[in-house]
């Protein structure tokens, strides 16, 4: 049982270990280069310790403070605030279902059950470990409905690790977590392959994709151009 | 006939490369960046843009080189150029693309207005929830600094502009521009209150602008084919083109480069019209924020003027249609919960009056309570609309008043029925089509 659990306040963070300390060292000075204001950096640096540990912890808090000469009591306020630091380890995958109006009537609302059932979790839960398919040797995912995407003209859509799964349904959906979970590569829609939910962190932190390659993944949608073509066909230029 | 379409933006999205520094040369990128910074001085760039006409793409209308203008100079501080990248008004789906496809575009836009208002720093605050288009940001970034077009002296000019691609974590209301700059400064993204406005005391409260990043991106082609070209788009108060997003109930969802001014019926033509077997109910002209049209409105030219003298806002073009098998509270409901879990907190007729519609309009759509719900929840609208601190109290309350105005019976139906009239396996992409058997 926690501390939390018992009523008693947290223990303050230790921080993190020397090691992972200098390791970070070298990315979050960069961060802090980019910005004329060192506290700016914030969100990045909030984005790189989920990286590290897969959530924003009481040690990760400790560390931006540190960075940025905060209080913990500043960063935790901030890293409260945004939907996208998670407060609870995340599993190798974060999968969002996007159940806004548009996405939620034309099929999302039925994804987001089906992957609950499938799944056995509820939103925001994690899938245990050793529970689901048999595969998954250690892997897990996050489930979690999010709000619209900006991928309206591909509803329903998902994301898996913020990458756009366009045009989905329930069986394609299950597909991709059982996929995901017995480590077969999958593509995004619009993308790369996608890689693991503390790598895609760092890329948020503002760092390019250690794969070279991943930035020319996935082509043009067909209803990214449904205009153009129509354009094209009339021959109609501006 | 008049033209109609206007791939501008979207021009050359069908070539494989055109996310590219090498695929956006070959269509005339970085041509305008040389003409502004070697042909024109700061001020000759303003207005040019202002005679343009262009109006801000990002939802508000207001005239670009008009909020350029506002910075003022020669006042010893350090100017801020900022993208505001943070689509993320439901139903809006423009920018995404567009940075996916066309990211120079833009960047040569910053190059442009920051030159114009003499600023050496610019941020392109993109939300977080889109991987790829941060990769394709932070590749176009490097590529542009490596090529001269970024960075010191830029051809040569003596003028210098950083540029860093800003991450955010979760929160629509960062799109508000005065949250989004307290979100860039490190802070819970909260908005601000004005004056003193962004133009005057913005980021580090320094004279800062903010700019839609589709509003920014049209800028380099106005340089390239001048004001009066993109005066020959669009009607006289509503000029140039932009994209119209169409999803929902259509035969083929997707973006429409046109003309301001549009109707959606001619749009529909373009795309099919609603799927199979169906008809138009309902639908949004720029995003849910805006207040809901019916069959009444497939005429309205999509411009800022008229769609006002119809009762809503133009927004973001953001076309969310919605056919007759989608229950109008259900999606009404579906977006309050949006604003409820969206409001930031700071004032209370938003924090509160939010979470009070919620309740109310899950009772209303369980179908319990009586009319007197109707009025309560318009009662609560009526204190958050126009009292709220920013613009997203406002928003919250279009759907729920103008679906009440429009379908106050489906409502009323739900009360007589004890629950939702409609079948929601019906409103699904995978639906069987609608054939005569049933």
């Amino acid at each position: 049982m926690s501390t939390a659990e018992l009523g008693l306040p947290a223990v303050p963070a230790k921080g993190y270990p020397q090691d992972v300390k200098e390791r970070l060292d070298q990315d979050a000075d960069a961060v802090i280069a980019r910005y004329p204001v060192k506290r700016s950096a914030l969100l990045p640096l909030l984005h790189l310790v989920q990286s590290e540990e897969g959530f924003v912890s009481g040690d990760g808090i400790k560390y931006c403070a540190d960075k940025l000469d905060l209080t913990t009591a500043e960063v935790s306020g901030v890293a409260t605030f945004y939907s996208m630091y998670k407060r609870r380890q995340v599993g190798d995958y974060h999968v969002g279902v996007c159940t806004n109006t548009l996405c939620a009537v034309l099929g999302g609302d039925e994804i987001f059950a089906t992957l609950k059932e499938h799944l056995g979790v509820e939103n925001d839960q994690r899938t245990e470990v050793s529970a689901g398919v048999p595969e998954a040797q250690g892997r897990s995912l996050t489930l979690e409905h999010i709000e619209c995407n900006a991928a309206c003209d591909f509803a329903p859509m998902m994301t898996v690790n913020w990458e756009l799964f366009d045009n989905m349904t329930p069986e394609k959906a299950k597909q991709l977590v059982d996929d995901l979970l017995a480590g077969r590569e999958v593509v995004a829609s619009r993308g790369p392959a996608v890689c693991s939910f503390r790598e895609t962190e760092r890329i948020l932190a503002g760092f390019e994709d250690r794969r070279q390659d991943a930035v020319h993944g996935g082509t043009i949608a067909p209803e990214s151009i449904v205009g153009l073509r129509v354009a094209q066909a009339r021959g109609e230029s501006a | 006939m008049t033209l109609k379409l206007a791939p501008v933006l979207s021009r050359a999205w069908d070539e494989q490369d055109s996310y590219t520094l090498e695929g956006y040369r070959r269509r005339e990128g970085y041509t305008a960046i040389r003409k502004a910074l070697t042909e024109m001085t700061p001020d000759e760039v303003i207005g040019e843009v202002k005679e343009s006409g262009l109006r801000g793409r990002g939802g508000g209308g207001f005239p670009t080189g008009v909020k350029w203008s506002f910075i003022p100079q020669g006042d010893g501080k350090p100017h801020y150029f900022v993208v505001n990248a943070d689509e993320s008004e439901p139903g809006t789906c423009k920018d995404i693309p567009t940075m996916l496809a066309n990211p120079h575009e833009l960047i040569e836009g910053i190059v442009i207005g920051s030159y114009a208002i003499r600023s050496h720093q610019a941020f392109i605050y993109v939300r977080g929830e889109v991987t790829h288009v941060a990769r394709r940001l932070l590749a176009a970034v490097r590529e542009a600094y490596a090529a001269g077009f970024l960075g010191k002296d830029i051809l040569g000019s003596g003028f210098d502009l950083d540029l860093t691609v800003h991450v955010g974590a979760g929160a629509y209301i960062c799109g508000e521009e005065t949250a989004l700059l307290d979100s860039l400064e490190g802070r819970r993204g909260q908005p601000r209150n004005r004056p003193p406005f962004p133009a005057v005391e913005g980021l580090y409260a320094s004279p800062t602008v903010v700019n839609n990043v589709e509003s920014v991106a049209s800028v380099p082609s106005i340089l390239r084919n001048g004001k009066d070209w993109f005066r020959t788009f669009g009607s006289e108060k509503s000029p140039g083109f932009g994209f119209f997003s169409l999803s929902g109930h259509v035969a083929r969802p997707g973006q429409y480069e046109a003309g301001l001014g549009v109707t959606l019926r001619e749009l529909l033509e373009l795309a099919g019209g609603i799927r199979h077997g169906h008809r138009l109910k309902f639908w949004t002209p720029g995003g849910s924020s805006t207040p809901l049209f019916t069959d009444e409105h497939l005429d309205v030219p999509l411009d800022f003027e008229n769609v006002a003298s119809a009762g809503s806002i133009l927004g973001t073009r953001a076309l969310q249609v919605f056919d007759e098998t989608t229950c109008v509270v259900r999606a009404a409901l579906r977006w309050t919960e949006f604003y409820a879990h969206e409001s930031c907190g700071k004032c209370t007729p938003c924090r509160e009056g939010t979470y009070w519609l919620v309740q109310a309009y899950r009772r209303l759509e369980a179908g319990q309570g009586d009319e007197a719900e109707l009025e309560k929840l318009l009662d609560i609208c009526d204190n958050i609309n126009g009292r709220a601190f920013c613009a997203l109290g406002d928003g919250a309350v279009s759907p729920i008043v103008s679906s009440i105005k429009y379908f106050r019976d489906e409502y009323l139906e739900h009360l007589r029925q004890g629950g939702c009239p409609f079948d929601p396996s019906r409103t699904t992409v995978w639906a069987p089509a609608l054939t005569g058997a049933y």
